[in-house]
């Protein structure tokens, strides 16, 4: 191995400097930061260890656990319905979670490809203002953004003829769409460029005009790119989600505490449920995370 | 200094924006309090993530397959899992078992709630930095670490004199990105009452009633703190390019 090596040195090849690999991570990191997606790498058996993990806070809790009170299992057993879909069914807890980051990615994703396109306009105002916008929105800590929209948006809306209430659940779905655009934004724009210029020049060669350049041949080649970024950014959004439990919205942080609280904030508790809290979310979006990783190796195309 | 405070009076005199922060001694005292506690704490998390990171990177090409699994799990279980949440879990459920002493006439753990800020998002900042460095480390031809190895440096050797300087600046475009996102992520130290910005803002507005005010001085704030980081970053990066390696 060596002998081969130092043979091909000592002719006219170079040796493997960092150079291309330096090169190609550099503009995987303006990939990254354009998308703001980090690449999970992830493997089936973190799985079976983060549940080993949860099996020994359970086990330990138990041991720890006095005689005369309901032991940490069978509390945890007891509250599971309540933090995952509230009190009744009624879809709060972890529940509302997900249905916080779905409308939220929705509204976002609409939002943040209208002002994507808008990063792309040939007008210079357009451009300029739509990136502002998506500078502003990508570099705010989501935390202000949520407790900006939770202080500042009306408690109902008044249409004159119809009075809409907007509960707390949907004033936190209006604070996650707003950071949620501005990535989309950056990804939609991301993927525009990262086509080649001959795409563009050869639609114009057929006499495309530039809507129809837009619509008929690189949004198609887009979409395809997009997904996997898309993907990547709903599970930090639902990673996110549990943020809104410090506004007091209902979800399953709210209620892990108030379960807690209900069993007299014993120690030995708080593990258990924390750890379970966390596993519920690792459960979630893990799953989502390794579809995204597949999908992006699916749609990888090489041009 | 003085011009500066009347013109926020005098602009709440004639237009009603409050920006009590910039005329009022006290508030002024609390914010830059906070200001200097917010620096504190994303500086005391970069350092610290950047140490774990250093160290995740070195100990996953360990031999040992233990030692690589373990970190594997650290990896996934904190990129999978809400940072809100590993706050938390590090504030209320390790806090727990910090010891105690004797703070004149109340007990303060050794620990408090900054201290457990910047280890749980240390920890989770630390997550992505390992991941950033492994693939740095990647970089690094395998004909330099041999040339170390021949020039008789031992593993943590080469591993502290060449290869890391060198994956450190393959890596830093990414690690840019990482750290923006750590200072964003430092408001979520509001949950466990740290007094950072986000918190005392939350006490300005409860007093003063100016929360339109208070977050146009919070956006300002943080979009600035991450302009101010990523120029820094780009010039340090600018300074360590060495000629021909990327």
């Amino acid at each position: 191995m060596s002998g081969n090596r130092t043979a091909g040195i000592s002719h006219e090849q170079h040796m493997d400097v960092l150079l291309p690999l330096a090169r190609q991570q550099r503009s995987q990191a303006m990939i990254e930061r354009l998308e703001g997606t980090f690449r999970l790498k992830v493997q089936p058996h973190h799985a079976i260890w983060m549940f080993l993990l949860f099996v020994l806070a359970v086990g330990s809790a138990q041991a720890q656990a006095p005689k005369e009170l309901i032991s940490p299992l069978d509390a945890l057993i007891k509250w599971t319905p309540f933090i995952l879909w509230g009190p009744e069914g009624g879809l709060t807890g972890f529940s509302l979670n997900i249905i916080i980051s779905f409308f939220a990615m929705l509204f976002g994703t609409v939002a943040g490809v209208a002002l994507g396109l808008m990063q792309i306009s040939l007008l210079l105002p357009v451009r300029r203002g739509s990136w502002i916008v998506t500078q502003f929105f990508r570099n705010s800590p989501w935390l202000v953004l949520l407790f900006t929209i939770m202080l500042l948006f009306p408690f109902e809306i008044d249409l004159g003829f119809v009075v809409i209430p907007v509960p707390d659940w949907m004033k936190a779905v209006i604070g996650f769409s707003l950071p949620v655009m501005a990535n989309i934004s950056e990804v939609v724009r991301g993927a525009v460029r990262s086509l080649p210029s001959g795409q563009w020049e050869s639609a114009e060669s057929l006499a495309f005009n530039r809507r129809q350049t837009l619509w008929m041949i690189i949004l198609p080649q887009c979409f395809k790119r997009m997904i996997p970024p898309w993907i990547n950014w709903y599970c930090i959004l639902a990673m996110a989600t549990p943020l809104c439990s410090i506004m007091g919205v209902e979800e399953s942080v709210t209620y892990t505490a108030q379960a807690l609280n209900a069993e007299g904030d014993r120690p030995e508790l708080l593990p258990v449920f924390y750890i379970f809290l966390l596993l519920i979310h690792f459960i979630y979006t893990y799953p989502i995370a390794r579809w995204s990783i597949q999908l992006e190796k699916k749609f990888a195309v090489k041009l | 200094m003085e011009l500066f405070g009347d013109f926020f009076k005098q602009l709440y005199d004639t237009t009603g924006w409050n920006f009590a922060v910039f005329y009022d001694p006290f508030e002024w005292d609390r914010f830059v309090a906070a200001m200097w506690t917010t620096i504190r704490l994303a500086i005391a998390c970069l350092i610290f993530s950047l140490i774990v990171g250093f160290v995740g990177a070195w100990a996953q090409g360990a031999k040992s397959r233990i030692v690589r699994n373990v970190i594997a799990g650290y990896i996934q279980f904190f990129r999978n899992t809400p940072p809100f949440v590993q706050i938390l879990f590090f504030y209320f459920v390790l806090g727990n078992l910090v010891p105690t002493y004797d703070a004149g006439g109340y007990q303060e753990a050794y620990i408090g709630s900054f201290g457990w800020a910047v280890i749980s998002l240390g920890f989770f900042a630390g997550a992505f930095n390992t991941e950033i460095f492994r693939s740095g480390i990647e970089a690094v031809p395998e004909s330099t670490v041999e040339a170390a190895s021949a020039l008789g440096y031992t593993r943590l050797q080469s591993y502290i004199y060449v290869i890391f300087p060198l994956a450190f600046r393959v890596c830093l475009p990414a690690l840019n990105n990482n750290l923006v996102n750590l200072l964003k992520t430092t408001t979520l130290a509001y949950g466990i009452a740290v007094p950072e910005m986000m918190y005392t803002a939350n006490q300005i507005w409860s007093d003063n009633v100016n929360v339109p005010e208070m977050m146009i001085v919070l956006f300002i704030f943080y979009v600035g703190l991450v302009a101010i980081l990523v120029w820094g970053m780009s010039r340090w990066e600018r300074k360590m390019k060495i000629p021909g390696y990327g």
